[in-house]
């Protein structure tokens, strides 16, 4: 039985499988519409999230398969103190697989180590965030064709972003991939990302505070958020939040077949005005999420079409 | 006229612990539960040491297939294991660092799920044996205490 905890569980043929079949969901949609019946998705959702709980039991229901679930730790017996794995033992009773988002980082760790069903890492804390890295190598792949030989700009968060620090290690594998990471200072990706990931395998980068500057060479601009969450004061926050406005004079700056990707919710950093762009590729990126998400439960299901 | 030497008798059965790092005898005695054991222990502080300066040495009588010894690699490599019986030594130990340890380190993350989920073991793996790195299995963090050979 094979879980899901990061993205580097699939190696690059398993990713490639992976995006063949999404790709194929996309094209033929009616093929897979009852591939799932009679399964269930349990989304055991231990914190609020709206898109990642959303697309799990859209990508189910897409399937032809139903959902049940809970998304608060409030609404589950976490509230009455019972385990992790208490919890999805008995879980493991009522579905065929399950998503599970919680607080603490490595938790669904534990809980694949306790279920007799496939475990979906919907988001640990700040630890990993595996679909969402699927869905943005699935975007990246569709629009462009490949994964490899080409210049992706981060701009935002990049201390703090945990799409980012994944979508760094998933696109690492793929070769002559150049990265413009887009930052202020004190956003900078860690330390250890630069000389552990980077340095280590030789992959070309370099950081700016421009975004001005880096756009005329991007291939891909990955825009994030500057989490509030993660400030211990507010002065800083403040400071900090509205550091990159993408707007359409920006934009003017770009290359023509660039395409902006944004794990959202967005709140500042990309103008609305940018959507009508047709390089805003940010809620294609939401509707690829669905078709990936299906893919993997099928994968992990064993199911084959 | 007498010289200032101390004399610890020999074990029939067990384990002789050399070139351990002066002073963390007391923390080799922690780690291997030997307070929890039932057997013949002795601890000699800063013996003096031609290789080290100064060095402590265990000498832990008790059945050779009794002792999971495989932690000293985590705390100190360096340390040299004897195996005794009757008398003799008969074989020496190699230490090499372990792929996983479990229940000897805590998780200090106070984001690690490890700090709310009942009975969880806390399990460190080597992720870089070269810089002898080891994470927590949970959330990757990476051991920045202080019980290994400083």
């Amino acid at each position: 039985m094979r879980h899901l905890m990061s993205p580097l569980d699939f190696s690059v043929e398993e990713l490639e499988k992976l995006m063949e079949t999404a790709g194929d969901i996309e094209s033929n949609p009616q093929k897979y519409a009852h591939v799932c019946d009679g399964k269930k998705l349990a989304t055991l959702f231990y914190e609020p999230s709206t898109r990642t709980r959303l697309s799990h039991e859209a990508a189910m229901l897409n399937l032809g398969g139903s959902v049940l679930g809970f998304s608060s730790a409030d609404s589950s017996s976490a509230a009455k103190g019972e385990s992790v794995a208490d919890t999805i033992r008995t879980i493991s009773c009522y579905a065929d697989i399950c998503a599970m988002r919680h607080p603490k980082e490595g938790a669904a760790l534990v809980a694949s180590q306790n279920a007799t069903i496939p475990v979906i890492n919907a988001g640990d804390g700040g630890h990993q965030h595996p679909t969402q890295t699927l869905a943005d190598l699935l975007t990246i792949h569709s629009l462009k064709g490949r994964l490899g030989n080409m210049t992706i700009g981060l701009c935002g968060d990049l201390k703090f972003g945990r799409t980012v620090h994944s979508l760094i290690h998933a696109l690492v594998r793929y070769p002559h991939v150049r990265f413009v990471l887009i930052s202020p200072e004190e956003l900078r990706v860690p330390s250890y990302i630069r000389t552990d990931v980077l340095d280590q395998q030789n992959i070309e980068y370099e950081e700016v505070v421009r975004l001005e500057d880096a756009l005329p060479s991007l291939d891909i601009l990955y825009m994030t958020r500057v989490q509030k969450e993660r400030f211990f004061n507010e002065e800083d926050y403040v400071r900090m939040k509205d550091f990159y406005i993408l707007d359409s004079k920006k934009m003017e700056l770009a290359p023509k077949d660039m395409y902006v990707l944004h794990p959202l919710p967005r709140v500042n950093e990309i103008a609305v005005e940018v959507d009508n762009d047709p390089r805003a590729a940010y809620f294609k990126q939401a509707q690829y999420g669905v078709y990936i998400r299906m893919a993997l439960i099928m994968t992990l299901l064993n199911i084959e079409v | 006229m007498v010289k200032n030497t101390l004399n610890v008798g020999r074990i029939s059965e067990g384990f002789v612990l050399d070139h351990i790092q002066a002073g963390r005898s007391m923390d080799i005695y922690k780690y291997l539960h030997l307070d929890k054991l039932d057997c013949c222990v002795a601890i000699i502080k800063n013996a003096k040491s031609n290789k080290m300066g100064k060095k402590d040495i265990m000498k832990i009588e008790c059945p050779i297939d009794f002792m999971d010894l495989d932690v000293l690699g985590f705390i100190d490599h360096n340390i040299t294991i004897n195996i005794v019986k009757d008398e003799k030594v008969v074989d020496k130990k190699a230490l090499h660092l372990p792929h996983e340890i479990k229940n000897i380190i805590k998780c200090k993350n106070p984001r690690c799920i490890t700090s709310i989920e009942q009975e969880l073991e806390h399990v460190f793996v080597l992720t870089d044996p070269e810089h002898e790195i080891y994470r927590c299995k949970y959330c990757e963090q990476k051991y920045d205490g202080r019980l290994r050979r400083r």
